[in-house]
């Protein structure tokens, strides 16, 4: 197991000169893909076939002009090559994927689309798909943003005040581990829109673990930093802003990657339930008239946000952080 | 080694008086009590050594002096004013140098200023400062950077040994006649810096003898007189030879 990790993470740097080897099994794979998508018949027609084989054979005439350039593209170059293996396991992906669903019919065929269908989808339906990207993306964040400001205030405050801390942490202790789904029927008639109820629940999905953990952050800080501070003449302002915020912002950072896949796992529920638009709404709609296809398409769109989310933070984290020793890289 | 040096704008230092001084911490709704009755004056630009076995409380003396703490009861007076809180006419030497991760060391040089609102005209003297201990060229690196991989400066660092680390402090108050409070547990030390040694008891700590050294500057470990003192501070201490 661990052999084979360590084969797949090396990179194969070509010799100088060399055309880069894994670079043309990758381009071989993928103009296999092409010719199984354009040459072979389809059991019943999917759309944009012969759109989807030119990309892939795009893709390969791609790939071998790279293969060949690869040693003089220095750190990109070096880049590519890591992901060689995985450039040819995509090619043998798709023609693999292809076969058992269009051209052989092994999968049961509503719920399995190859992957011109899935494409087909983006052709015809990428105006409705934008809008709903849209939608998702202005209730995740207004609710994500709102979510978070709210719990990292109140974080510092219970991680600061005793006053605060006991009045406040009961409740957070009481509330923090209910589900925001379970809010659900609750927020449908307290707000006077499901637009804001929606919000509200994505914002509560990400600011309690934001203000748990900053909460629990700011109580932890070495004291002996207060004392030296206010040996050099800081006053309150300081010690809270220039003290306590920095040392608990890996705490806070923390509680913001679980805000991140909370507000997620919400944002679909409560867009499944009386939204108009989104991502969420997409699914469901789409689940409704056995159009798997699209449900595939829009999945492959919010793997790729959230996924691209989560990078973005680490990216701010990495930066606010660097003073760390040894973060984690992603 | 931990170190209070007292400092005022004109000098010499400021006056520091301990009225009957106790402190107990609460440990657990236990209360621990470490100093009692202690009544200690320091004269302006003094050097004073508590002497004490570890633990005994010294450390609690020094961060009820500089306003870190308030006293359970007694008062402490500087200048004839009792401190209500720390202030940067009285700075405290930490015993383990605290620096602040999230900082730059430049930007741990200039916390001081920054608290207290003087950062715009203090940047010269905060390179200066940087100049001096020979960290000018780092002042970017964060201080987890300087212990991992820079081996140099912080090789600097190490080699200011006790004794070089001593012959500093006494430049440093010779030149600027500070009041310093010294707190150590190494009678030898406090011989050769103080010019009055306060031997404190263990815990809780009370004043148990007060000796002045009147030598003069630099002092030798092998002078009869700082022998004979060194064994006299001993015998109060409980350790005759």
């Amino acid at each position: 197991m661990s052999t084979a990790l360590e084969a797949e993470a090396k990179p194969v740097a070509a010799p100088r000169g060399a055309a880069w080897r894994q670079g043309l099994y990758a381009a071989a794979a993928w103009a296999v893909a092409a010719v199984v998508t354009a040459a072979l018949p389809d059991v019943v027609p999917w759309g944009s076939r012969d759109l989807f084989a030119g990309l892939l054979l795009g893709g390969a005439v791609v790939l071998a002009g790279l293969a060949f350039a690869a040693d003089r593209l220095g750190r990109f170059g070096a880049r590519l090559a890591h992901y060689g293996p995985w450039l040819i396991a995509l090619g043998v992906w798709f023609a693999l994927w292809e076969l058992v669903t269009a051209k052989l019919g092994w999968l049961p065929k509503p719920f399995f689309s190859p992957p011109h269908g899935l494409f087909h989808v983006y052709v015809v339906d990428w105006e409705r798909l934008l809008i709903c990207i849209a939608y998702t993306a202005r209730l995740w964040s207004l609710g994500f943003a709102s979510g978070i400001v709210a719990g990292f205030v109140g974080g510092v405050a219970l991680g600061w005040s005793k006053t605060f801390a006991y009045w406040g942490m009961p409740v957070l202790k009481l509330i923090g581990p209910v589900p925001a789904s379970a809010w659900i029927p609750a927020t449908f008639f307290l707000f006077p829109t499901t637009f804001q109820a929606s919000i509200f629940l994505v914002a509560l999905a990400s600011g309690i673990p934001v203000a748990i953990l900053t909460a629990s952050g700011v109580g932890t800080v070495n004291r002996a930093y207060y004392d030296v501070a206010r040996t050099l003449g800081a006053d309150r302002r300081f010690l809270v802003l220039r003290v306590a915020i920095p040392a608990a912002l890996p705490n806070v950072f923390v509680g913001l990657f679980m805000a991140l896949y909370y507000s997620f796992a919400v944002l679909v529920v409560a867009e499944m339930l009386g939204a108009k638009y989104g991502l969420g709404w997409y699914l469901q709609f789409q689940t409704a008239y056995s159009a798997y296809a699209n449900v595939y398409a829009a999945l492959v769109v919010m793997a790729l946000l959230c996924s691209g989310l989560v990078k973005l933070l680490f990216v701010i984290r990495d930066r606010l952080l660097s003073w760390q020793k040894g973060v984690v890289q992603w | 080694m931990v170190a209070e040096a007292l400092q005022r704008e004109e000098a010499p230092g400021l006056a520091l008086e301990f009225r009957d001084v106790s402190h107990r911490y609460d440990l657990d709704g236990a209360a621990l009590p470490v100093l009692q009755d202690i009544r200690l004056s320091v004269k302006p630009g003094s050097f004073v050594a508590l002497l004490g076995p570890s633990g005994c409380g010294k450390s609690t003396l020094l961060r009820l002096a500089a306003g870190l703490d308030s006293p359970s009861h007694g008062a402490i007076l500087a200048d004839g004013a009792a401190i209500a809180g720390p202030d940067p006419s009285r700075v405290l030497v930490f015993q383990d140098p605290t620096l602040f991760p999230w900082r730059t060391v430049r930007d741990n040089v200039a916390v001081g200023p920054q608290a207290q609102g003087t950062l715009r005209q203090s940047r010269q003297r905060i390179d200066d400062a940087l100049r001096l201990v020979g960290l000018d060229g780092f002042a970017t690196a964060f201080p987890h950077q300087l212990s991992g991989g820079l081996d140099e400066p912080l090789g600097r660092l190490d080699s200011l040994t006790r004794l070089s680390m001593q012959q500093e402090l006494l430049a440093l108050w010779r030149k600027a006649r500070y009041s310093v409070v010294l707190v150590t547990h190494d009678v030898e030390e406090a011989l050769l810096l103080s010019g009055h040694v306060v031997v404190l008891s263990e815990r809780p700590a009370r004043v148990k003898a007060e000796v002045d050294v009147t030598l003069a500057y630099p002092r030798r470990r092998d002078d009869p007189k700082i022998v004979e003192l060194r064994r006299h501070i001993l015998e109060i201490m409980g350790f005759a030879e």
